[in-house]
């Protein structure tokens, strides 16, 4: 993910060597086409069309159209049974939410400061560079795991040794926390390379002059630094915010699956469709989570013009 | 004679060509203990008798990751597995995929079983899967401590236990910083569910939804079963506790570092295993009572054929077979499972290897179910809704009452139209 500055040259040979060579370019597109529509399509139209349908997971040839009762619905009795009126789930938003603006605020932060100290000339850079990533670098299964096993009240290094035996993963309110830190451990240094990616483009020259005009290093990161580096932060803090607005492993596997049901979106739609077999509900769930997403990135993208070519 | 030839040749045709069509079995089996130990060892002497061949499907430690596993298997139809082992609240939520073993399975075989199990496993008047072993929650206590500390039985009520948890951590604690005084599951997952159960059971307060489908949670016994279970977190149970599942606790027990344990049948060979700290040193009673009665869930591992398999015959074979007597023998003398053959509970090695199974054998047999009959496909939404219920009371988020009474209107939206 680089951000290009130059604009591709724009054509301005004849009509026909123009239109051989798009009738070309989709004829080399097609297959990556096809690929997506069977791969990324059609589940997509199939998970739209089964939140509409009231439908078991072990048996989804049998099912009954409700329309949007799986989103919203109330029984003669007074029974709620659309997911959007479960207080679980919007507990879940709301964790979710919590956890994605807390841990990507703080990887942006420590991601500059890292992207900032690598960028400088010393020895061992190379070595750092490499370093940094190891931590991106481990499975999250494997690093959650990891995780989980440190927090431990009874033999854990943070869980007896730091914190005196408190279990902060045993309840999900102080649980959060501690996934927040974990979640910033692990993509800190991937939010450092693409910052660190930005800062390289930027021009050396500039900063020469600004040292004969007499600016300090502090205008300068102020002034110069940030302003430019805004296109290639912009596009990493919208891949951090999805990958943590559809965060899942990490709370699947620290605090189980019931428990992750209650703090992230994902996990929800999890529990709906595979431990409780509703089809149709998971779905909508699933479809509630895609549109979330999508609204949050057309907010970031309208917002800030992030340009992503 | 020209019959006995006819006899013969037929006989060895039959072998020749069962012979010829060796086939592989996958078998899918748990990993908790020495589940998975005794599961390829067992498989491996059935595919050394056949000529057939078996591979273990290892699957996750937790049971509700495994039904969602096996879930997505059964549901694409996969062939992959042929044979499932099944939790006993199961059967309900996936009988539609295995093989009705009546009238496959020789009746006598079937009724060699405790009819309880046997009943759990049918669904309709199919015989889903045939029971391996049953489980039930029992009580482990360190025997040297107890005396140590001056107390000459183990307890019979919640308050004892409490009160005896409490002086020997006390105690012990001056020692080892890291000391309970008693382990149990409360992790938000089934096993949550099996414990406060028997809570719930023991305070007279219930089975969630009774046999006719009704919900009884909300009632004050079971209120008083959850703030009881809810004030031993952080006194005689770490806090971590309502992380625990049956491996952390037993990891916790069997490292000396608990007086008192719940835990099923399995914990104890291994708690007797030469690496134990705690060997010779443990004792097995009967969960205390809150008042109405001990009580124990019952648990339990059966084996089904999928629908889906390609090689039935012989996988209904190897489900006979790991069923059968000789194997439930070895995995009672090995593993401490507790077999689910009457016959098995009077046999002499098998005693002298778990005493307790003989002075234990009501505890089994009046073991209580989970609410899996009447509740049908929606046990799994019940189960959690009730599990996160418990937790909230456990994590201090709620009490007793409010959480029963927030719980009832829960399972109500589950139910919605009707189970």
């Amino acid at each position: 993910m680089t951000v290009q500055t130059t604009a591709p040259a724009r054509p301005t040979r004849t009509r026909g060597i123009e239109a051989a060579r798009a009738r070309q370019a989709i004829w080399l597109l097609l297959p990556t086409l096809i690929a997506i529509a069977l791969v990324a399509g059609y589940p997509l139209y199939r998970t739209f069309y089964f939140s509409l349908f009231e439908a078991n997971l072990t048996s989804p040839e049998q099912r009954t159209f409700l329309g949007l009762g799986n989103f919203w619905f109330t029984t003669e009795d007074g029974i709620a049974l659309g997911f959007l009126q479960d207080p679980k789930w919007w507990g879940a938003v709301k964790n979710t939410l919590l956890f994605t603006v807390v841990s990507v605020f703080l990887e942006t932060v420590f991601g500059m400061i890292i992207a900032l100290v690598v960028n400088s000339a010393f020895k061992g850079r190379a070595l750092l560079r490499t370093a940094m990533l190891v931590p991106w670098a481990i499975p999250t299964v494997v690093s959650a795991q990891m995780w989980a096993y440190l927090y431990n009240d009874s033999f854990g290094l943070i869980g007896r040794g730091i914190l005196g035996g408190q279990a902060v993963l045993a309840n999900t309110d102080t649980a959060i926390w501690a996934l927040v830190a974990v979640d910033v451990w692990k993509t800190t240094s991937f939010m450092a390379l693409l910052i660190l990616a930005g800062l390289q483009s930027l021009p050396g020259d500039m900063y020469e002059a600004a040292d004969m005009d007499g600016a300090s290093k502090w205008t300068q990161f102020w002034k110069l630094t940030l302003p430019l580096l805004r296109p290639a932060l912009l596009v990493a803090l919208v891949f951090r915010s999805l990958d943590a607005l559809r965060v899942f492993d990490v709370m699947s596997v620290m605090l189980g699956n019931v428990n992750a049901a209650a703090t992230s979106m994902t996990g929800y739609a999890r529990q709906a469709l595979i431990d409780n077999q509703l089809l149709g509900l998971g779905s909508a769930v699933s479809v509630a989570v895609f549109l979330i997403i999508m609204v949050i990135v057309v907010m970031y993208v309208t917002a800030f013009r992030v340009k992503f070519d | 004679m020209k019959k006995a030839i006819a006899f013969i040749s037929l006989t060895a045709a039959i072998v020749a060509s069962s012979q010829a069509s060796a086939v592989t079995i996958t078998l899918a089996c748990g990993a908790v203990g020495q589940e998975l130990q005794l599961c390829r060892e067992g498989a491996a002497r059935w595919a050394k008798k056949t000529g057939n061949t078996v591979k273990i499907f290892e699957s996750p430690n937790l049971t509700n990751d495994r039904l969602g596993l096996y879930q997505q298997q059964l549901a694409a139809k996969s062939s992959d597995i042929d044979v499932y082992q099944l939790d006993v609240v199961w059967p309900g939520l996936l009988s539609q995929h295995f093989v009705d073993l009546k009238g496959k399975v020789p009746t006598n075989e079937i009724n060699a079983h405790f009819k309880g199990i046997i009943d759990a496993n049918t669904v309709n008047g199919k015989l889903v899967a045939l029971p391996w072993f049953t489980d039930a929650g029992l009580l482990y206590y360190r025997t040297d401590l107890l005396k140590k500390y001056g107390f000459s039985a183990a307890p019979k009520t919640w308050t004892e236990m409490a009160l005896m948890a409490k002086k020997i951590q006390d105690g012990e604690q001056k020692t080892n910083k890291a000391f309970a005084g008693y382990v149990w599951q409360g992790k938000n997952y089934e096993g949550l569910t099996c414990d406060a159960m028997e809570w719930l059971v023991s305070f007279g307060g219930g089975t969630i939804v009774d046999a006719k489908g009704n919900i009884t949670i909300n009632n004050a016994q079971a209120a008083k079963a959850l703030d009881t279970a809810a004030s031993w977190v952080k006194s005689i149970s770490p806090a971590g506790v309502t992380t625990y599942d049956e491996e952390a606790a037993r990891g916790i027990f069997q490292a000396g570092n608990a007086a008192f344990m719940r835990n099923w049948p399995y914990a104890w060979a291994l708690g007797q295993g030469a690496d134990s700290k705690v060997k010779g040193k443990i004792g097995v009673a009967p969960l205390p009572s809150g008042g109405s009665r001990n009580a124990a869930t019952l648990g339990g591992w059966q084996l089904g054929v999928s629908s889906y398999s390609k090689n039935q015959a012989a996988a209904i074979d190897l489900v006979r077979y790991l069923a059968g007597p000789a194997e439930q023998k070895i995995r009672a003398i090995e593993g401490a499972y507790n077999p689910t053959l009457q016959s098995l509970y009077k046999d002499k090695d098998v005693l002298a290897k778990n005493p307790f199974f003989g002075s234990l054998y009501n505890v089994f047999t009046s073991a209580v179910a989970r609410p899996s009959g009447p509740t049908k496909s929606k046990y799994n939404q019940v189960s959690q809704a009730f599990s996160s219920a418990v937790s909230d009371v456990l994590s201090g988020k709620s009490k007793g009452q409010a959480a029963v009474t927030k719980l009832a209107t829960d399972i109500a939206r589950i139910k919605g139209r009707g189970w």
